[in-house]
């Protein structure tokens, strides 16, 4: 399957794209300072940004940049430095003994088990699709209109519920990020 | 011919267990959501390698929603954080070992 010529470019931009995505991923694993932690955060969103777009997925991958690494870490950040978190606050000290081997052990085993499935199942699951207004993916500007009509036709009632979650969530935050005060009235007594 | 989905796939399940690796692994509270989002992150590589795949633009819009409910989740767990460090001035998990407040 390998002896197969893959074009050149695509597997540098699949390389270039894995080593963004551990060199960050590993980043988020080891630093202990958690704005150097958020930092290789962005470094891992833009290789999966990268390998969504060598995989046709144009406007995700603008989208992963924009709302991820704009908006999502911006706002680690933003708490991070709010709280003024350092890494002075975590000592080093493990109270569940043996909780790192453990933890390594299951996940190895967990990953191992899925590769091996989805190599018996021949990394494929499910027929491809006759639906999506009948024609394969496109690119460019054709997958923003593909995704748009995907939306706002078959998925409109998901996407109505995810603005009122965005809603529910916001209202949720303010609340309890609020600092309780006592009331005018009660202050005037 | 592109990369085959194969790689794509292991890669996003070897992302998917550093993110798990770190969740349970670390101890603050900010850099297990860090860890969230890294998983969420590779199952969103696995839907668009499906979609490339299947050529079904049904796996992008379920990235889609993901990121919105990955959004959603952030607001409403750092606000959580903030509140639980307003009362112990820690991010550290590990002195939630109580249900009072």
């Amino acid at each position: 399957m390998i002896a197969v010529a893959y074009a050149l470019p695509d597997i540098a931009v699949f390389v270039v794209s894995a080593l963004l995505i551990f060199g960050g991923a590993i980043g988020v694993l080891v630093y202990k300072n958690p704005v150097h932690a958020a930092l290789s955060l962005i470094l891992s969103l833009f290789g999966v940004a990268l390998a969504f777009l060598a995989q046709q997925a144009d406007f995700l991958a603008a989208i992963e940049i924009i709302v991820y690494a704009g908006a999502i870490v911006v706002l680690f950040l933003f708490v991070i430095m709010f709280l003024g978190v350092d890494h002075k606050n975590h000592p080093d000290s493990e109270p569940l003994v043996g909780q790192r081997p453990l933890a390594a052990a299951g996940v190895v085993l967990v990953i191992a088990g899925v590769i091996f499935l989805m190599a018996k199942s021949h990394w494929v699951t499910g027929v491809p699709s006759v639906s999506t207004s009948g024609h394969a993916l496109a690119k460019g500007s054709g997958n923003i209109r593909q995704i748009g009509d995907a939306v706002y036709t078959t998925y409109l009632v998901a996407f109505e519920v995810t603005a009122a979650l965005l809603i529910i969530s916001v209202v949720g935050a303010v609340n309890l990020a609020r600092k309780e005060r006592p009331r005018v009235g009660e202050e005037a007594q | 011919m592109n990369v085959p989905a194969a790689w794509y796939l292991v890669m996003a399940a070897l992302l998917f267990g550093v993110g798990t690796l770190g969740f349970l692994t670390r101890r603050s509270a900010i850099i297990m959501f860090m860890c969230i989002e890294l998983m969420l992150n590779a199952v969103n590589l696995t839907f668009v390698t499906f979609a490339r795949t299947l050529s079904d633009v049904g796996g992008q819009v379920s990235v889609f929603f993901v990121m919105v409910v990955a959004a959603a989740e952030v607001t409403v767990g750092l606000a959580i954080v903030v509140a639980v460090f307003r009362r112990r001035a820690s991010t550290s998990v590990d002195e939630l070992t109580e249900m009072k407040g």
